[in-house]
């Protein structure tokens, strides 16, 4: 709650007073917007200001809602859709009309793929003026109806707050998606005395938490007499807050795990059972377990093409229990013989409580450790030659401790990040999945510094094409003194696209190379940041210790091997079992 | 070793793994590779009863255009409840396909209720056809014949209206083709449970319903 202004604290210390300074009434459509946004417990929004959208920020002068000023809209989406993860409550982002809300569109559409809760809200020329084409006029909720949740134009003053908060509510139940409310001006500034009510979602909003009961006892009855089980934790799992659930199930019942990326974390990567992530560039432990499985438990997971590779060979002898909150992903893109639509947490506790016996799954087990022998992650590095990424990650997991936060870009240094780091909990993953939006790692850690605890460490893994498209955000992070670390794994390419040129298209580098960088050290630099530039193994560890002890944001620009690639890998619409260890194999 | 070989990793490569024989198919069902069947597209009505706000047929038709499911007809009109309304659809799709667009309608937030209805539906719709008017007393045998109505007639064009399910529709357009049709307005298809059975889950009749002064509801029969 608001903090008491000095005035106030000297002119009488009643608690009577402090209760009036609390509840001051609203008087206008932004302070009932922003008396929503305080019912529901938002602490900070990520913004950029703008014409349509001044009268909300106005009646954000006067609350406790702290707003991080970012100095791109996308950054601002970015970095809430971040926090939200982090934090597991919807982020919230702020934009003016036109500009503003289509530069939100791209975080918008992430977190949408990534189904993470998020409340925008954006300015809009006054009503009168709408369809006009006024000075920065969009038509905001048409461009953004196909990825949002849902979103809102709002035609009244005095139901603006009630809406803001249906938005808010909506964007964290059930599947968790974005959604937007469309703020006109005329909204905003029109009078009103009325207080927003309890949020609550609409009406013909509806989830069911608990699975059929006939169908969670045929699914317990296949998991009883599987030989070879596995369990495929979704991102899902994280946000149902059911991660605990979720070990205890794979733990008590010996069934091995494999995650999905957005799930990284849910299983400790050190556990015996953990397999790990699976599709394109999972380990390829995690790849032949799904491909040999004759009972895949899918929870909370939407089966994305970068999972399953090509559909027909996927997971093939496998019957397939899927759990899920949104019926719509049952049997979208792989059949369920088993489909269990409730609440992750709540539905694996109905399996456990239906099961009479684990499965007998010893030999399948030791096939899955046997696998981990076959095909390990090891990589060479030797001295004489330029610096491999996966050594840069490993050292900077070395360097931080378990909580700490890894936010990514998309591309090469993604899939390293996501292989070498050694994930121990969930929320400590934050990248772009779904979308695969280049730019996110910058704004994300911003978004993630925030929301995390003061002793977990933010550090950015990005590459350098992803750090250039957003890193107007180091402005951000210095101005409000974040510590994080960026991470550039610099290979003046944009990696992935001159590993798949060299792989499918015959070596010719089109439009893959940069050429030139900027220095990102002294870049950082110039924004106030701290910079390091890092091109041997002997400087690696003494960067990132100075970086990490520095109270501030930091870069380290390591000048990694422009020949390194990601492997394994599953060729686009391949088999998984099929994985690649090298190009040849391709 | 060539640095190539170096960028890989180890274990056994693609050739020298056990693979799986089993297949899905194109929806993720597995499938007998010997006798695969593929599911055909179907003809399917699908009501949606939904908030009336505004957007919402955008929302709807936003849906089915971006997740390609084949779209013959769309109709929407008010029910008898304030501020619902009833969206028909008539989709060309396999099974799989029928029961995403299904699930998705019902995932928008306007939605209150969907429902697939059956081969014994009610369904209905109009088609309004301008012909050449050189022979009035044929066109207006064939009007009768299709239990029509002549709704405009001038020297040189005739209006009528037909209404009835698709393949009358279809019928009666075949049939005035000899005239000439100059133009033609179809509305698509438009449906209802038969009997007892409500069209979507659990809907049920707003105080209009009981009202009996209502003599805007066109009755087809009569």
């Amino acid at each position: 709650m608001s903090e008491p202004e000095p005035a106030t604290q000297a002119d009488s210390d009643t608690d009577e007073a402090d209760e009036s300074t609390e509840t001051t009434p609203v008087a206008n459509g932004s302070q009932s917007v922003i008396r929503a946004l305080e019912n529901a417990g938002v602490e900070t929004v990520f913004g950029v200001q703008g014409g349509a959208i001044m009268p909300v920020y106005d009646a954000l002068y006067d609350s406790s809602i702290h707003h991080i000023t970012m100095a791109h809209e996308q950054g601002a989406a970015h970095a809430a859709d971040a926090y939200g993860v982090v934090k597991g409550t919807p982020g919230v982002c702020f934009a003016t009309s036109g500009p503003g809300a289509t530069n939100l569109v791209t975080g918008i559409a992430d977190a949408n793929m990534d189904s993470d809760a998020m409340l925008a809200l954006t300015g809009q020329v006054p009503s009168g003026m709408v369809g006009s084409d006024a000075f920065q006029e969009t038509d905001t909720t048409g461009v953004t109806m196909p990825i949002t949740k849902h979103n809102y134009f709002a035609g009244d003053a005095d139901t603006v707050g009630d809406t803001v908060g249906e938005a808010f509510a909506l964007a964290g139940t059930g599947r968790p998606g974005p959604t937007l409310v469309d703020l006109p001006k005329d909204i905003t500034m029109g009078d009103t005395s009325r207080e927003p009510g309890p949020a609550k979602t609409p009406d013909t909003h509806v989830h069911h938490v608990e699975a059929d009961t006939e169908d969670v006892e045929a699914a317990a009855r296949a998991i009883e007499r599987a030989e070879k089980p596995l369990l495929l934790f979704g991102g899902g799992v994280i946000k149902a807050d059911a991660t605990d659930v979720a070990r205890g199930f794979a733990i008590d019942n010996g069934i091995p795990v494999v995650e999905t990326m957005p799930a990284i974390g849910t299983m400790p990567d050190d556990h015996e059972l953990c397999l790990e992530w699976a599709g394109m560039h999972g380990t390829g432990y995690a790849n032949m377990a799904v491909t040999h499985t004759d009972l895949l438990i899918a929870v909370g997971c939407r089966f994305d093409d970068r999972l399953t590779g090509g559909v027909d060979s996927f997971a093939p002898e496998a019957e397939v229990v899927h759990v899920d909150i949104d019926p719509a992903e049952i049997s979208k893109n792989v059949y369920a013989d088993y489909p269990l639509v409730g609440d992750a947490g709540t539905v694996l506790d109905q399996l456990t409580e239906e099961m009479d016996r684990a499965p007998d799954a010893r030999e399948w087990r030791e096939q899955c450790t046997t696998w981990k022998t076959e095909y390990p992650m090891d990589y060479a590095a030797p001295d004489d030659e330029p610096l491999k990424p996966q050594f840069v990650v490993e050292a900077l997991d070395e360097a931080t401790s378990d909580r700490a936060i890894v936010t990514t870009g998309v591309g090469q240094h993604q899939m390293w990040a996501a292989q070498y780091w050694r994930f121990k909990h969930p929320r400590t993953w934050v990248s772009s999945h779904g979308l695969g939006t280049m730019g996110y790692g910058l704004p994300a850690a911003i978004g993630a510094r925030l929301a995390a605890d003061d002793d977990q460490e933010v550090v950015c893994i990005d590459g350098d094409g992803s750090f250039l498209m957003t890193l107007q955000e180091l402005s951000v992070a210095v101005r409000e003194n974040l510590d994080i670390t960026v991470a550039v794994l610099n290979n003046e390419y944009i990696g992935m696209v001159r590993q798949w040129q060299d792989a499918f298209f015959e070596g010719r580098r089109m439009a893959a190379g940069y050429d030139w960088c900027p220095e990102f050290d002294k870049l950082a630099e110039a924004f106030g940041a701290r910079g390091w530039a890092v091109e041997d193994y002997d400087e690696v560890a003494d960067a990132i210790e100075e970086a990490l002890a520095y109270d501030g944001p930091s870069v380290i620009d390591f000048h990694i091997d422009p020949a390194a690639n990601v492997y394994p890998m599953v060729p686009s619409g391949g088999a998984n079992g099929k994985f690649a260890l090298s190009e040849e194999q391709l | 070793m060539t640095q190539q070989q170096q960028q890989g990793l180890q274990g056994p490569t693609p050739d020298d793994r056990p693979h799986p024989t089993g297949r899905r198919n194109s929806h993720g069902e597995r499938i007998d590779p010997d006798t695969e069947a593929e599911q055909h597209p179907r003809t399917a009505v699908i009501s949606a009863l939904v908030e009336n706000e505004p957007g919402v047929l955008s929302r709807v038709s936003g849906l089915f255009s971006r997740r390609q499911f084949n779209i013959e007809s769309l109709t929407v009109g008010p029910t008898t409840v304030d501020g619902h309304a009833r969206i028909t659809l008539v989709v060309e799709e396999t099974d799989a396909g029928i029961d995403q667009a299904k699930k998705q309608l019902k995932k928008l937030t306007p939605a209150i209720a969907v429902g697939e209805l059956g081969t014994n539906a009610v369904r209905a719709e109009l088609v309004l056809l301008k012909v050449r008017g050189e022979e009035p007393d044929k066109v207006h045998a064939i009007t009768q014949m299709y239990e029509g109505q002549t709704l405009d007639a001038g020297p040189r064009t005739i209006t009528v209206q037909i209404t009835g399910d698709q393949r009358k529709i279809d019928d009666a357009i075949d049939a005035f083709r000899q005239f000439g049709i100059i133009e033609i307005a179809r509305t698509g298809q438009t449906a209802l449970a038969r009997g007892d059975t409500p069209t979507t889950p659990g809907e049920s009749p707003g105080e209009s319903a009981t009202a009996t002064d209502d003599n805007q509801t066109l009755n087809y029969d009569d």
